[in-house]
């Protein structure tokens, strides 16, 4: 696979992939990222991986470019052996329509389809997580049927509240602040996908792969006082890497 | 308790450190000074290492009460300081009394100011950082900007404020309304014309009111693409500048987002930034090329200056 770097500034090198979002090329930037955190470069302050490259951030006091440079060529010689992490799956509960999903009908209009096939469709498959950003703790999820693919709202609306579920073309994800946008909001879910007062306020990380469980009004409300008072814990299994898609 | 009372808040007073670091990956704002070196400046004055928590003054200071002998220093912008009336000198070690009033008097030059307070702030870090995150209500004191009636708690001062004199006088930094900044180019740097690139190197582009901590919007002439302005989302630094789908440019700072879907020109130098964080709406940038060595080299000359002050203790 064709690996590049760049700079990102004076205190950054882009490791840039090929320009496609898929489940290949994820695998390898997971593979790359894997690779250079075992590597302990000193100097290395962050990285950041996104859907289609890492962006290293670094001291140039401790690494110089040109040094970063030679220690990163070094690992892509050494990618051969795609080496994956153990990848977490991650069970968030959501309850659909009502007051917390108010599109939820549109969407099953819009593709003719019960209320229930939506909710069916978009809870059998775990979504992986190509990337967090936008906002703390939000997902970009891949691997949305596109059964339930549905357009934006031609009109934004100015707050989603924090914890809503959304459909926003080929993609879903959960808005973890009251946020202003344009998705379809399908559901809600009570569990805080960003948390100040938490030790973790994120604990979603990019590799991980996400599967909604639809839950019902009364197990909500029972996770929702769970949850204020610090006592929910996310279901969280691990996966192999040969069971990865 | 010993502390600050806030007396009057100002038009944007946050706590802000060197920002909150590691978590970017997460989709955690870094934060921070808007303008870093004069942060370090403000807690090499007092004692402090260079990182600790300060405050950031925006335009219209505040007018703020200390209820305890203390040390402090007031770096960037020049807002005309004053205690308990009288004008006191900026980039300069202050020793100032139990119930004296520090408020500020207008702008003179610049746009952000750093108080530094010998000992820094008694306040708990979220995620290894004192930096306040307004949009995510984070960090800081309680996660916002000061307002009336709050009171900062402090530490003991690390400098004897009966015997203090300051060993250092900086000169307060004139910040010109027209800068030249230096950029490395950007990873999008091709999709731009050549005609756009040109202009991008020799247009003057003016500060718009629509600046603030999380960018800065400029406006000039159109800078010309070869392609689309959308990207597959990807990371942004502090200093990236994006040129969205209206070809003006949007320099990204420090409450910016981790990552944006806009074509990337270039980034600010690191000893670059503190001339955009000072610049006000109605300032006008240029932008000139560098290269990353180069800019290194900088930044390096620039940490041994600061690192030298820091060592040296700029206290008796």
């Amino acid at each position: 696979m064709e690996i590049s770097f760049e700079p990102l500034g004076d205190r950054g090198v882009r490791i840039g992939f090929p320009e496609i979002i898929s489940q290949e090329v994820n695998r390898e930037i997971r593979a790359f990222a894997y690779a250079l955190e075992k590597e302990e470069i000193i100097g290395i302050v962050e990285i950041v991986p996104t859907y289609v490259a890492i962006s290293v951030y670094y001291e140039p006091k401790d690494i110089c470019y040109r040094e970063l440079l030679s220690r990163l060529e070094m690992i892509k010689e050494k990618l051969q052996v795609v080496e994956l992490p153990t990848a977490r799956l991650i069970e968030i509960p959501v309850l659909y329509g009502g007051q917390g999903g108010p599109d939820l009908n549109y969407v099953a209009e819009a593709h003719e389809l019960t209320v229930e096939q939506v909710i069916d469709l978009h809870t059998s498959r775990p979504y992986l997580v190509y990337m967090l950003g936008f906002a703390p703790g939000f997902p970009y999820l891949g691997g949305l049927s596109e059964a339930i693919a549905t357009p934006r709202l031609t009109n934004p609306r100015p707050k989603i509240p924090g914890g809503s579920v959304g459909i926003g073309g080929m993609q879903t994800g959960i808005y973890p602040l009251d946020a202003p946008g344009g998705w379809q909001i399908i559901g809600h879910t009570p569990v805080k996908m960003y948390d100040p007062q938490r030790a973790e306020p994120v604990f979603l990380r990019a590799g991980d792969y996400l599967q909604f469980v639809a839950i019902q009004s009364e197990v909500y409300q029972q996770i929702r006082v769970r949850v204020e008072r610090g006592e929910y814990q996310v279901q969280i299994k691990t996966i192999k890497e040969d069971e990865q898609r | 308790m010993t502390g600050i009372r806030v007396v009057d808040p100002g038009l944007l007073t946050t706590v802000q450190d060197l920002g909150r670091i590691g978590h970017q990956r997460e989709g955690m704002v870094v934060a921070g000074a808007m303008d870093p070196i004069s942060l370090q400046m403000a807690n090499i004055l007092v004692g402090n290492p260079r990182d600790t928590a300060s405050l950031e003054i925006t335009l219209l200071g505040p007018k703020l009460e200390f209820t305890i002998d203390t040390v402090i220093a007031i770096t960037g912008a020049d807002l005309q300081p004053r205690i308990d009336g009288q004008p006191v000198p900026t980039w300069c070690g202050l020793a100032v009394k139990k119930g004296s009033i520090l408020e500020f008097g207008g702008i003179k030059s610049g746009c952000r100011s750093y108080l530094a307070i010998s000992g820094g702030f008694e306040l708990a870090q979220v995620m290894g950082s004192s930096s306040t995150y307004l949009r995510g209500q984070l960090g800081g004191f309680q996660g916002r900007a000061l307002q009336k009636g709050d009171f900062l708690p402090i530490k003991s001062p690390i400098i004897d404020p009966i015997s203090f004199r300051p060993r250092w006088y900086f000169n307060q930094p004139v910040y010109s309304r027209e800068k030249e900044v230096r950029v490395i180019r950007g990873p999008e740097f091709e999709r731009f014309t050549p005609a756009g690139i040109t202009t991008f190197y020799s247009a003057k582009y003016e500060v718009t009111s629509l600046s603030d901590r999380m960018g800065y919007r400029l406006k000039g002439p159109k800078i010309e693409k070869q392609a689309g302005s959308d990207i597959i989302s990807d990371a942004i630094p502090f200093g990236g500048i994006q040129v969205p789908a209206d070809g003006m440019p949007i320099i990204l700072m420090a409450d910016r987002q981790t990552t944006g879907g806009y074509t990337r020109i270039g980034t600010v130098i690191s000893v670059d930034l503190p001339l955009i964080s000072q610049s006000k709406p109605g300032d006008l940038l240029r932008f000139c090329q560098v290269s990353v060595e180069e800019a290194q080299e900088l930044y390096l000359q620039m940490e041994k200056v600061l690192e030298s002050l820091s060592e040296d203790r700029l206290f008796s």
